[in-house]
């Protein structure tokens, strides 16, 4: 892997020049939380974070999408489809949220289905993650196979070295992007080398996994029917936090807004948590209670996805722990899962 | 707060053991500094994972309606008002509940103290003598409880729960001065075009994941108005208009019925001052009609009743 130094004093002016290339999205801070945002000036990212609120899906998967708007005059329909994007940026992702890309990519960008818009978002962004330094206790890639400085999903991966950032070059895209904006980039010296190999380890040792997954799929495939259910979803609310704020949920509702002879055609996150999820024309529903529905949460992401995709679909980002009104803990779930 | 977790514990072991309830619903210790979880016992030897702290800030009446068990329920002043409210509507019967009512001097807002460190995370919080411990990394801080409790706990005038079966630990003195509307007189003083731009920003950020709605106890419609299609009431789309409508008629729905419990404002992960619309409506209600919700189950549901002395000025 090529490895390039950046200095912090450049990140200024390489964000600055960047945004007059593309549409560059970084963490900035809207009231009390992160998110990933366009910029218009360097100075408004904020790279001293832990990592933000919202996932950074949003740049490549929209909450409220319009697929197409419609309007009818005298006999005649006119469609308007959305234009394709232009090159974007993404700066400043979390390798968690890099490998939630790859996620994705097997659902909206696969083999057998492609997702005009998600390939289209997909295709014309450059990603350029930033590794974990100090990983937060809630944090817990290790246990899934992940890394605080896994490059998977990005062009580009940032080690952040006090003054200076080693930029490692992942993809043959980030190696031209690097080409490209080479007036930033510098010769490695074995100094950086060595302090980076230091940060690496020491954010690897703070992550020993903990939460076990070893044999989860087998587990949950044997278990469908067990009681342990019923106890581990009582006290969920029901509501949509842990799936909107997780960088690799992906369901989808389709909803057709109009209002008389004009309207559009639009794709929102939908929740498998939200009780019409399999609510049927019938009146039948086949997950009932919330029971059903966590089960299906937690056997989706650990064990259907697994068969479908051959990968888990959790990062280990930790974003449902931190934000759940209950604290229901899916380290608790998994743990109590393996020990059954 | 040591003594109110053996007492609560003493009280659930008894009750199960007598088969006076089937179910305890109380807290138990959260995964995280500074948060406990809803905790359910069915067995009396679990009573031990029962604990009470400035933690337990979830309106745990949220998991009555419906239920067809005998329930021991844990509850602060302003939950048991909610339980009122919950009996008055039949949502579940005053025999079924065994009232485990704890005076409440407030619970921590999480998000005040993340405010306080500024976003930088807690390894351990500790509580003494009415301060609060903060550590992390690379940073020990101590702090007043006081300036970190709840807005609504700030200012609360129901410390005390309204009705019980069991009072744990010693009944708290009620602050009688606090002006509980005061921010909501402040955001009426300000001009009309104001407001708008106020709640405009704040509802703005919402996008729908109904954690308010499913934390409010008194939200429990078997179909929400959201989830109505024919006719279709509001979009599901992020377009302001139906973000705004949604709030606005949950506000509306909960009239004369919310309590400020806060738990819609505690549910909301991107920190949505909800309590601005529900308390101003929650202040129409007093001034109106001189009612105040969940006080007692003799009283009949606000809207569900009329006097002749009821304010008429829009009929002219």
């Amino acid at each position: 892997m090529q490895e390039m130094i950046i200095s912090k004093k450049q990140i200024a002016s390489f964000l600055n020049n960047l945004i007059r290339q593309y549409k560059v999205f970084a963490p900035i801070k809207r009231d009390s939380f992160v998110l990933f945002g366009e910029i218009h000036s360097s100075n408004e990212a904020l790279l001293n974070f832990a990592n933000s609120k919202i996932p950074p899906k949003e740049i490549f998967f929209p909450q409220s999408e319009r697929l197409f708007a419609y309007s009818l005059t005298s006999g005649e329909a006119k469609i308007k489809e959305p234009l394709p994007v232009e090159k974007r940026l993404v700066f400043g992702i979390r390798p968690c949220d890099a490998k939630s890309l790859v996620i994705l990519d097997s659902v909206f960008d696969g083999e057998t289905y492609k997702d005009v818009s998600y390939a289209d978002r997909r295709g014309k962004t450059l990603v350029i993650a930033l590794g974990c330094n100090s990983p937060s206790s809630t944090c817990f890639c290790t246990s899934l196979g992940g890394d605080p400085f896994s490059a998977d999903g990005s062009d580009l991966l940032l080690v952040d070295l006090g003054e200076e950032y080693v930029a490692q070059v992942v993809t043959e895209r980030g190696r031209e992007f690097v080409e490209e904006q080479n007036e930033y980039f510098g010769g490695v010296g074995g100094h950086s080398l060595d302090a980076m190999n230091d940060v690496v380890r020491a954010a690897e040792a703070a992550m020993k996994p903990k939460v076990k997954v070893g044999e989860i799929k087998e587990k949950l495939d044997d278990i469908f029917d067990d009681q342990i259910w019923s106890s581990l979803s009582e006290r969920c609310l029901g509501c949509a936090i842990c799936t909107y704020l997780c960088p690799t949920c992906h369901c989808f509702d389709i909803v057709d807004e109009a209002i008389d002879r004009e309207g559009e055609r639009v794709r929102i996150w939908d929740s498998c948590m939200f009780p019409l999820f399999t609510l049927q024309a019938s009146g039948v529903n086949p997950r009932p209670t919330g029971k059903e529905r966590v089960r299906q949460r937690i056997m989706h992401k650990f064990s259907y996805f697994v068969d479908n995709y051959g990968q888990r679909a959790c990062v280990g980002c930790g974003r449902c722990i931190k934000n759940c009104p209950v604290n229901l803990d899916i380290r608790e779930v998994l743990n109590s899962i393996s020990n059954r | 707060m040591k003594n109110l977790t053996t007492e609560i514990r003493g009280i659930a072991k008894k009750l199960l053991e007598d088969k006076r309830v089937d179910l305890i619903v109380g807290f138990e210790r959260g995964t995280l500094p500074l948060r406990s979880t809803p905790c359910f016992v069915r067995r009396s030897e679990e009573v031990r994972r029962l604990i009470w702290n400035a933690s337990c800030e979830n309106n745990l009446a949220r998991y009555l309606p419906k239920r067809t068990e005998k329930i021991g329920i844990v509850a602060k002043g302003c939950d048991t008002r909610s339980i009122v409210g919950l009996i008055q509507e039949s949502q579940i019967t005053r025999e079924q509940v065994f009232i485990v009512g704890v005076p409440c001097s407030g619970m921590i807002d999480r998000k005040k103290v993340d405010a306080t460190v500024d976003g930088k995370e807690i390894f351990e919080a500790d509580e003494r003598d009415g301060e609060v411990i903060l550590k992390g990394r690379d940073f020990e801080l101590s702090v007043s409880q006081n300036e970190l409790l709840h807005n609504s706990c700030q200012t609360c005038s129901n410390k005390n729960p309204v009705i019980f079966d069991a009072l744990v630990g010693d009944k708290i003195e009620e602050d009688g001065k606090v002006d509980e509307y005061k921010d909501i007189k402040e955001f009426e003083a300000l001009s009309s075009e104001e407001r708008w731009q106020s709640f405009t920003r704040e509802i703005s950020k919402c996008f729908r994941c109904y954690a308010c709605r499913n934390a409010c106890p008194l939200c429990y419609c078997q179909e929400c108005f959201v989830d109505s299609s024919q006719p279709r009431w509001i979009g599901k789309a992020l377009n302001f208009s139906d973000i705004a409508i949604y709030h606005l008629i949950r506000a509306f729905h909960t009239a004369g019925r919310c309590v400020d419990c806060g738990a819609c404002d505690r549910a909301c992960p991107i920190d949505i001052d909800l309590r601005k619309l529900t308390k101003k409506i929650e202040k129409d209600v007093q001034e109106l009609f001189h009612y105040r919700a969940g006080m007692s189950v003799e009283n009949i549901p606000l809207l569900a009743t009329f006097n002749p002395d009821d304010p008429q000025e829009f009929v002219r």
